[in-house]
């Protein structure tokens, strides 16, 4: 059932596989993350939090195994307590110590965890923590909040980072500031990190892979992209989010200032990005922006049509392959009739619009 | 200075003695009543209900039962107090057994109040320090008993008030000998027996009225003092 895609020499990091019974919810979770970041994606109520807290030693399953990196930590003998996980952990609520200075909660852990004290100068600075380091945290805004307790996290040494909706509390301005400190810790830090969500845009930035969570259960995982250009799984993703995300590499400028990219289906056009020639970017592409057409259309205003070729039909969206990659178009019954399309079906894309994320 | 000649040298002793007892009575019984108040918030084991209602036990019954009953127990001829003679250790007739009826009957108070502290508490903040490392009982003197302490502070306040007025239990117990279990409300007591006592007495309704409420204002300047510093206006 839960199956980790091919991740290209990424070593086994996490494996997690048990069973727990709630009244009304029983929770059947297996899955297995390689480093970087996994999305643990689902919506709410769905298990994620006990997944996560069975993981970090704060819950104990009815059944199971648990191991990081080879170690177990939970199976039916052994249950290390939270102390000797090695687990950092960041909440939705922060739980920073109240009484306490945000100078004194970044230490706390470094009277047990001796290996990260030194980091402290680094993570402080890494965080931008200095100016408020002798305030409490009564008195810091939510992202503020985030950004200590990621720092307090951190300064664990933890193995491994479980972040349960570190975004979720905070509204679009704050998120939109905390962000890019999860990146660099992700990129800087190469820290594995779970991070626990139940928003697209979140799992679209930072995860490389997702597992997918329904009702207590797995229902997959795998790498990032697989997930998105799976039309199966585009329902529990959302309707609206459904689309693939791609691979480019900035060629060079257009003599009036368009940006001419270079994909797995050949080059496409994107407004003005001032990124130097080489610099790799995945290229968001939802699948309602996406038309279909069996002969090379004329006379259009979008710039971009690729050739593809159907590979999957499912739910009213085609999977459709660009050179190694695969991409999603939302097409009614209607039209897959009147196209005529089936898996191996060639035909061009037409992408009417494109959004950057960084790579 | 304060004019010390408008009390008797017999009411002063009384006033002396009464906050002794009161101050060791509350200061005895705090780590046990802290102790106690955990158990209950925290922890379910058989005879949670039974010890619930055993430490609140001195609170229903008639001051002068527990009293008796301390004197049964602790008495010279007591099971307790005939173990505890040998070792130089006598509750019955002297201040110590004072201290002991109070520090009994003030223990529900403070108990109670300190549970209520310990209820409060998120326990996930708990949870919190335990991933970063840190043992149970570093957790519990570096994060539970901080965010706790009002709730000591106000239980302890109630219990040194409830100790500074008990009378029933206590002179039952150690009855009312001046200057060894004479504290003030049996000073006053005392002294209302007497035809000629009623200006005395009025007197050490005063004190006793000033000693309360100094406690009560000192406990709430710490409070606020408490919640300043958490909420980091210091």
């Amino acid at each position: 059932m839960a199956h980790v895609g091919a991740h290209v020499g990424a070593a086994l990091m996490l494996a997690v596989a048990f069973r727990h019974r709630f009244p009304g919810l029983a929770l059947d979770v297996a899955f297995e993350a390689p480093g970087g970041v996994t999305a643990l994606f689902g919506p709410s109520g769905c298990g994620k939090s006990t997944a996560i807290n069975a993981i970090a030693g704060l819950l104990r399953p009815d059944q199971g195994r648990i191991a990081l990196n080879g170690r177990v930590l939970f199976d039916g003998r052994t249950n290390l307590p939270p102390q000797a996980r090695r687990i950092g952990c960041v909440f939705q609520d922060a739980r920073l110590f109240p009484h306490m200075t945000v100078a004194a909660n970044l230490r706390y852990p470094s009277r047990w965890r001796r290996g990260a004290a030194r980091d402290f100068d680094r993570i402080v600075e890494m965080l931008a923590l200095a100016p408020l380091l002798a305030r409490r945290p009564g008195t810091l805004s939510g992202g503020e909040r985030q950004r200590v307790a990621i720092g307090r996290a951190l300064l664990s040494d933890p193995a491994l980072l479980v972040m349960d909706e570190p975004l979720a509390a905070l509204d679009e301005a704050r998120k939109a500031e905390i962000m890019p400190w999860l990146e660099r810790l992700r990129d800087e830090i190469r820290l594995p990190i779970l991070y626990v969500s139940h928003s697209v845009p979140e799992v679209l930035r930072l995860a490389t892979t997702v597992v997918l969570m329904r009702q207590g259960r797995v229902t997959h995982s795998g790498p990032l992209t697989e997930i998105l250009a799976d039309p199966a799984l585009a329902p529990q993703l959302g309707a609206r989010e459904a689309g693939a995300l791609i691979r480019a590499t900035v060629e060079g400028r257009e003599p009036d200032g368009m940006t001419r990219v270079a994909t797995a289906g050949g080059p496409m056009l994107l407004p003005e990005l001032d990124l130097p020639p080489g610099r790799v970017l995945r290229l968001r592409i939802l699948a309602h922006e996406v038309i279909l057409a069996r002969e090379a259309p004329q006379g259009l205003s979008a710039l971009n049509v690729l050739p593809v070729a159907v590979t999957r039909i499912e739910g009213g969206l085609v999977q459709l392959a660009l050179g190694d990659e695969r991409m999603l178009a939302q097409v009614t019954p209607r039209s897959v009739k009147a196209l005529e399309l089936q898996p191996g079906t060639a035909c061009h894309a037409v992408v009417k619009s494109v959004s950057v994320l960084p790579s | 200075m304060i004019p010390t000649d408008w009390l008797g040298p017999q009411e002063w002793q009384a006033v002396r003695l009464s906050l002794r007892v009161a101050c060791v009575a509350t200061l005895a019984s705090l780590p046990f009543a802290v102790a106690i108040a955990w158990l209950l918030a925290r922890r379910r084991f058989p005879g949670h209900g039974l010890l619930s209602g055993l430490v609140h036990l001195p609170l229903i019954l008639p001051p002068v039962v527990t009293g008796y009953l301390l004197l049964v127990t602790f008495g010279t001829q007591g099971p307790v107090g005939s173990l505890l003679k040998p070792l130089g250790i006598v509750f019955a007739f002297r201040w110590t057994g004072a201290a002991l009826a109070c520090g009994i009957m003030s223990f529900p108070l403070m108990v109670r109040a300190i549970r209520l502290g310990f209820e409060a508490v998120d326990p996930r903040l708990e949870q919190a320090a335990a991933t970063l490392g840190a043992p149970r009982a570093w957790i519990f003197l570096t994060v539970t008993l901080p965010l706790i302490l009002p709730a000591i502070l106000a239980g302890a306040t109630l219990g040194f008030a409830k100790a500074m007025g008990e009378f029933g239990a206590t002179i039952t117990f150690v009855s009312n000998i001046p200057g060894q279990t004479q504290t003030l409300p049996s000073a006053i007591y005392a002294l209302l027996q007497v035809p000629s006592g009623d200006a005395a007495a009025l007197r050490l309704v005063l004190v006793s009225v000033v000693i309360a409420m100094a406690a009560v204002l000192v406990s709430e300047w710490l409070a606020w003092r408490m919640s300043a510093r958490m909420s980091g206006r210091r």
